[in-house]
């Protein structure tokens, strides 16, 4: 009895864990929750979802699915509350493929079983690789996200300039436009925008991390990746793009100086497309890759992107890999495509996208010219959170900090991000 | 002198019983779990139970007070906070004096401004703030004819806004508070000093400060403890910290080591830290009041 008393104390000292989440149960009818992630202008995208609902629910007698819109900025909020208490998470998720990691060591999703899907196979391998943690897959890429380089084909003309065809041609060429317009950003280039940055760094043949037996080790002091910092931090100066103003901005920020014609280029995704056709620089602008080291060649692009997966908790893991296969198959991508100008992650349905539309083409081909990832492992969460790679190249942007210590500074935080 | 009865204390101690059950629900028990939390390796993984708990005993904390930043972020902080407790302090204490000299419509004026601001929810505040302060299309800049200067780059630019915008809406329940110290005190005694001489320098020295002092003890901590935790403001208005973190304060640097990085047995750390500091601080101010003959 003593011993007994001894364990509930015990017991009763230690912080609260939630348990195991729910198995065995798989059942086919009731309610499906899924979780999407909202947009600045949700309308196509909630048509395109509501016409796979209802395919859904004609295909699936007694099922209803239920769809709830989260914000991006708050997902980090809600997906830790979801795997806490298994009962108010959804069955299906939307979430971006850096998270993913994270979420699979937090117990969130499950594995999913695609060997009997006919359209895996078209998954382009490296897309499909974002969506894998230990050569397992837990969530099927739904739409990927690269970067290439937007430029103003009016003032380029205007100066007699030809869009940069390496790498080391960006700072000079943005620096001769400010001079000769003092009103323009020679490049809109932001001190917190990692993804525009770490191509110059892959460009350079540095990285964030290389794997070390199954241990991720920093790589971002190594002589190449400084190289590649040293590149990217130049354009934020007083003669291309003046820290005050672009120290402190992301992408989203970095590419809202080009929409509203204040920069002659910038780095953005082929997300962001239509909302530059909607703004000051609609119609006078083109896309070209972001050119690497040598002539011609094309730096490597982050492979970002949204991944659909299956909560390890659902009580209905066959309708939801299901209904992930559906809204993540080729039809809907497709559709997905024509509703937001999502990149498809199939490549045939790249091919035919690219070849509807032209203006796709420089992402197609930087996807095809090879791309990189950040560290897949949980500790890359921690990494983002502590914001150890844009403070690192705001530290060296504004000077607060020599490259080389600002770079030890950050490779011996993410070795201690890594060791945990 | 009256004998205390026996069976008092238990008396004493049943009417008290209600309030101790709420202080011990709603503070004492979260205190215990976030001590508890500190002790532990607590991540994601072990919250969803996915991993099992491994007690570390201090270490959470060797690992913080090992961290140089730390150290520069609480040194921030404490500096930070000590600007605007003084700001708070001098402006609301100075608009209570001026409220209890002007006549009523410009007083009802004075009150009307400054219960706006004091309700004005801090999202907004802040949110308000920056689009005032806005490089490109702010108010002020265009009123200073400084279009393009941007109010959030430099650090110590960056941290004088924030630091104005917590005043801006710290001051009002100082100037409230102390309006009604002065509004109470008799007028009597106002008068014999003034029949003895007193200059308003003198009487407001030695006859209206040691009247408020009790009032001014409150305010002063209420203002310490407010601005020693200060979130908002400054996640908002510098967009997460500053440019490379230079205009991080404690409570924000947690939740980014933390609570984003889903460390919670550090985040609980530092707040367990945050908490004896500030109940230091505290106690410290007591006993210096205690010490210079004034009983709270």
């Amino acid at each position: 009895m003593a011993a007994g008393l001894a364990v509930t104390v015990l017991a009763g000292c230690a912080p609260v864990q939630s348990g195991p989440a729910a198995t065995g149960a798989d059942q086919q009818t009731g309610q499906l929750r899924v979780w999407l992630f909202d947009e600045v202008n949700r309308g196509p995208k909630e048509a395109v979802v509501k016409e796979a609902v209802t395919e859904f629910q004609n295909a699936h007698q007694g099922v209803t699915v239920d769809v709830q819109y989260i914000q991006v900025q708050a997902r980090a909020e809600r997906f830790k509350a979801a795997f806490s208490d298994p009962k108010s998470a959804p069955d299906v998720a939307e979430f971006g493929n850096t998270d993913l990691a994270g979420y699979v060591a937090g117990g969130g999703f499950g594995e999913l079983d695609l060997s009997s899907w006919a359209d895996a196979k078209d998954l382009l391998p490296a897309v499909l690789d974002t969506g894998k943690v230990d050569g397992k897959v837990y969530g099927v890429p739904w739409y990927v996200g690269v970067r290439a380089l937007y430029y103003r084909t009016d003032v380029f003309t205007e100066l007699g300039l030809k869009p940069p065809t390496k790498l080391d041609d960006i700072a000079p060429l943005a620096r001769q436009i400010r001079a000769a317009k003092p009103d323009l950003l020679g490049i809109s280039a932001g001190g917190k925008y990692t993804y525009g940055a770490m191509p110059f760094v892959w460009a350079n043949g540095g990285d964030i991390a290389r794997k070390d037996g199954d241990k991720f080790v920093a790589a971002i002091d190594s002589p190449e990746s400084k190289a590649g910092l040293r590149q990217y931090t130049e354009l934020i100066a007083d003669d291309i793009c003046p820290p005050a103003q672009c120290a402190g901005n992301g992408g989203d920020a970095s590419v809202e100086a080009f929409r509203a014609g204040k920069a002659a280029m910038t780095i953005g995704g082929d997300f962001n497309r239509k909302s530059v056709d909607a703004s000051a620089a609609a119609g006078k602008y083109g896309i070209v890759p972001l050119p690497g080291k040598t002539e011609g060649s094309v730096a490597p692009a982050f492979a970002g992107g949204n991944l659909l997966g299956v909560m390890k908790g659902s009580e209905r893991k066959s309708l939801a890999t299901e209904f992930v296969k559906l809204l993540g198959g080729k039809q809907y991508q497709r559709k997905m495509f024509d509703a937001m100008g999502n990149m498809p992650t199939f490549g045939d349905v790249q091919a035919d996208v690219a070849k509807a539309n032209p203006v796709v083409e420089p992402f197609i081909k930087t996807l095809g010219a090879g791309t990189k990832f950040v560290p897949v492992t949980a500790n890359w969460a921690k990494i983002d959170a502590q914001a150890l790679l844009p403070n690192l190249i705001q530290e060296v942007a504004t000077g607060g900090n020599g490259l080389d210590a600002a770079a030890k500074k950050a490779a011996d935080a993410m070795n201690a991000a890594f060791a945990s | 002198m009256m004998r205390a009865h026996k069976g008092d204390g238990r008396i004493a101690f049943a009417y008290l019983t209600p309030a101790l059950l709420v202080l011990v629900g709603l503070m004492g028990y979260p205190i215990y779990q976030l001590v508890l939390i500190s002790l532990f390796d607590y991540g994601q993984e072990q919250v969803s139970g996915g991993a099992p708990l491994t007690f570390l005993g201090l270490e959470n904390y060797a690992t913080l007070f090992s961290d140089t930043k730390f150290w520069s972020v609480l040194g921030q902080t404490v500096g930070f906070a000590a600007v605007c407790v003084l700001g708070t302090l001098v402006v609301g204490a100075a608009l209570a004096v001026l409220a209890t000299r002007v006549r009523t419509w410009a007083r009802t004026v004075l009150f009307l401004a400054a219960l706006g601001a004091w309700a004005t929810p801090t999202v907004a505040g802040s949110t308000i703030w920056l689009f005032l302060f806005d490089a490109n299309f702010g108010f002020v800049n265009e009123l200073l004819g400084t279009t393009g200067f941007s109010w959030t780059y430099d650090r110590w630019v960056a941290f004088g806004l924030v630091a104005a915008q917590v005043i801006w809406c710290s001051f009002p329940f100082v100037m409230v508070t102390l309006y009604a110290g002065i509004k109470a005190i008799p007028g009597e005694v106002l008068e014999a000093a003034a029949l003895d001489g007193a200059s308003a320098l003198r009487t407001a020295r030695s006859v209206m400060l040691p009247l408020l002092r009790p009032l001014l003890i409150v305010v002063t901590i209420q203002s310490i403890i407010w601005d020693f935790k200060v979130f908002t403001q400054i996640y908002i208005m510098t967009n997460g910290g500053g440019i490379a973190g230079r205009n991080l304060v404690l409570n924000v640097y947690a939740y980014q080591q933390a609570f984003a990085a889903s460390e919670y047995g550090l985040g609980a750390a530092i707040g367990v830290v945050m908490t004896l500091l500030l109940l230091l601080v505290t106690l410290g101010y007591l006993r210096a009041l205690r010490k210079s003959g004034e009983a709270l």
